[in-house]
């Protein structure tokens, strides 16, 4: 995606200044509660990824922060403005894509962006600039006059992003923003936002965790309306059950049961799990877990040895850096 | 109060091109001036009333028309933004969720005013015919304009509790449509044989049909006038209502 982007106030601000705040927000709908006392701060240019399963309060969450639903409880600030009490000045500072990217069918994708701008109180030569600003970095030229009725599901998601970015605001909420888009749409919507988040405080949600890796400084992981999780993708990942696993592919002379039987006897080594699936020869394919994560290091020169000593061939030793949907499925079915 | 006029505009301007760009207006707009004049040339018997005023050959059967009509042209102001997910959108534009009622109240009475103007021929007519009194049918064009108004903010006020424009259209059609029998003579004279008098006068002074035929009789009174308005503002903050409940 191209076009340039404005670098707005938010590089004028101390590194830990909190755009957003989130406090002991609670959400209830009749007698269920969407969101339970949840609390978090996003600081300036944080990327935040927002994960959690189906129905685990995201896009309530984020309705709340948006100024969409009041909260049942708790409060939102913006830059330092209650959502609450000064809606109109927070929610000028939110460029917003909503689920499933709602859209007039009746308008054109330019008069749509124009709206947006006149309610974004942009006027004259600037609503013109910001119109095609927003039209150039969402790759929409080629559609700007064309019914939105009319349009594919990439290009319509693209034209909601672009009403979110068209006054260029300092925080950008986007709730599941590559839903429903083909991989090349997913890798493009991507980059935009890694892009945008270089000078902007984004939240968005996703179920794909790839997504979070690629694009997020930090993960927050929310389930039955309650954050479980809050650190960076690496700190995420460390939390899988396997993390820092050893990873071999062993070729012996002997089978496949003898390597995994010597691998079982190492110092270091507190079980082999193998994925060899059948007759495989004499090559074993599987992880050695330490005892303990700070041992991975001894675990693997004692493989290495071990291989030299016995005369195996080691053809492959990596370790594994934990898996986000690992510990994304450990953690959100716990309670179950 | 600039950024208030400003956002209004905004959403009038949008609400008005959708309403010219799908084929709805139009069509209800066409409808409308073909049973106006049809009604009044046919059954009115405007040719051989004999008497050079409108009361009762034009306005007297617009309210039935507009019963019909109106909602048509209010049922999709909400029910269409809470059917595409937009509502999300417009609401978390810094903008006041006045703003975006009264726009879209707005607009759906401008296309309510161009219905009526373009029903003006038959004034020409009956300058042609006779030598009318101009003040009974200019009060009665104020008068049709309010009770289309009125119809079409009860619609909207319905629509924003649903997704569904179809039961918007029923269930304000059967609300405009009670509201303008209550005043009707016929039904009027139904009910004095079963209530006091000062009960009947107390509900059809409810009625959107009683306060219509005071105008369109010249009887310009500010009382019709004001309740026309108060069934709008009525309508509007139960609109208001409706979309803090969704939200809340």
């Amino acid at each position: 995606m191209s076009g340039s982007l404005r670098t707005p106030a938010s590089d004028r601000r101390p590194k830990n200044y909190e755009m957003i705040s989130v406090q002991n927000l609670t959400k209830r709908f009749g007698t269920k509660l969407a969101v339970n006392d949840i609390s978090f701060q996003v600081g300036v240019g944080e990327v935040l990824g927002f994960l959690g399963p189906n129905g685990a309060g995201k896009s309530t969450t984020m309705r709340m922060i948006t100024g969409y639903f009041e909260p049942t409880a708790g409060h939102v600030s913006i830059d330092g403005i209650n959502m609450s009490d000064e809606p109109s000045r927070a929610k000028e500072k939110i460029g917003y894509l909503p689920e499933n990217a709602p859209l007039y069918d009746d308008m054109t994708v330019l008069s749509f962006l124009k709206f947006a701008a006149d309610l974004r109180g942009l006027s004259g030569s600037a609503k013109t600039t910001a119109v095609d600003k927003a039209l150039e970095t969402c790759f929409l030229k080629p559609v700007r006059n064309q019914s939105i009725d009319t349009l594919s599901k990439g290009y319509r998601h693209r034209t909601c992003l672009a009403q979110s970015i068209i006054h260029d605001p300092e925080i950008l909420i986007l709730d599941e923003p590559t839903d429903g888009l083909d991989p090349n749409q997913k890798a493009e919507v991507r980059n935009l936002i890694r892009r945008l988040g270089e000078t902007r405080t984004i939240i968005f949600s996703t179920h794909i965790l790839e997504e979070v890796e690629a694009a997020c400084t930090r993960a927050i992981i929310i389930d039955k309306g309650k954050i479980v999780a809050d650190g960076t993708p690496e700190e995420l990942k460390t939390k899988a059950v396997d993390a820092g696993a050893i990873e071999v592919r062993i070729d012996a002379p002997s089978s496949a049961a003898a390597v995994e039987a010597e691998l079982g006897k190492l110092a270091s080594a507190k079980r082999v799990s193998s994925k060899n699936l059948g007759e495989e020869g004499g090559a074993f394919t599987g992880c050695v877990i330490p005892k303990g994560k700070e041992k991975a290091g001894k675990l693997a020169s004692e493989i290495f040895e071990l291989c030299m000593s016995k005369g195996f061939s080691l053809t492959e030793l990596h370790q594994n850096p934990g898996r986000l949907d690992d510990v994304f499925r450990a953690i959100t079915r716990t309670g179950e | 109060m600039e950024i208030a006029v400003r956002n209004i505009k905004a959403v009038t301007k949008r609400e008005l091109v959708a309403y010219f760009t799908s084929p709805i207006a139009y069509v209800i707009i066409v409808i409308f001036l073909l049973v106006s004049t049809g009604f009044s040339f046919w059954v009115g018997d405007l040719w051989d009333f004999g008497d050079a005023s409108l009361t009762w050959t034009f306005f007297f059967f617009l309210p039935w028309f507009f019963v019909v009509l109106a909602p048509a042209v209010g049922m999709r102001l909400w029910a269409d933004e809470h059917r595409q997910g937009t509502i999300e959108l417009m609401l978390t534009m810094p903008i006041h969720p006045w703003h975006a009622i009264v726009g879209k109240f707005l607009a759906s009475s401008v296309v309510w005013a161009i219905a009526l103007l373009l029903t003006w021929p038959i004034v020409w007519t009956v300058q042609y015919l006779g030598d009318p009194d101009m003040g009974p049918i200019l009060s009665g064009y104020l008068g049709a304009f309010l009770f289309a108004s009125s119809c079409v903010a009860i619609s909207m006020a319905i629509s924003a509790f649903t997704r569904s424009q179809i039961t918007c259209l029923l269930i304000s059609v059967a609300v405009c449509l009670g509201l303008t029998l209550l005043g009707y003579p016929q039904i009027v004279d139904q009910f004095m044989k079963m209530l006091p008098a000062n009960v009947v006068d107390g509900i059809a002074d409810l009625s959107l049909m009683s306060h219509f035929l005071d105008m369109t009789k010249g009887v310009l009174v500010f009382r019709d006038i004001l309740y026309f308005l108060s069934v709008i503002v009525v309508s509007l903050l139960v609109t208001n209502i409706a979309i803090r409940a969704k939200r809340a």
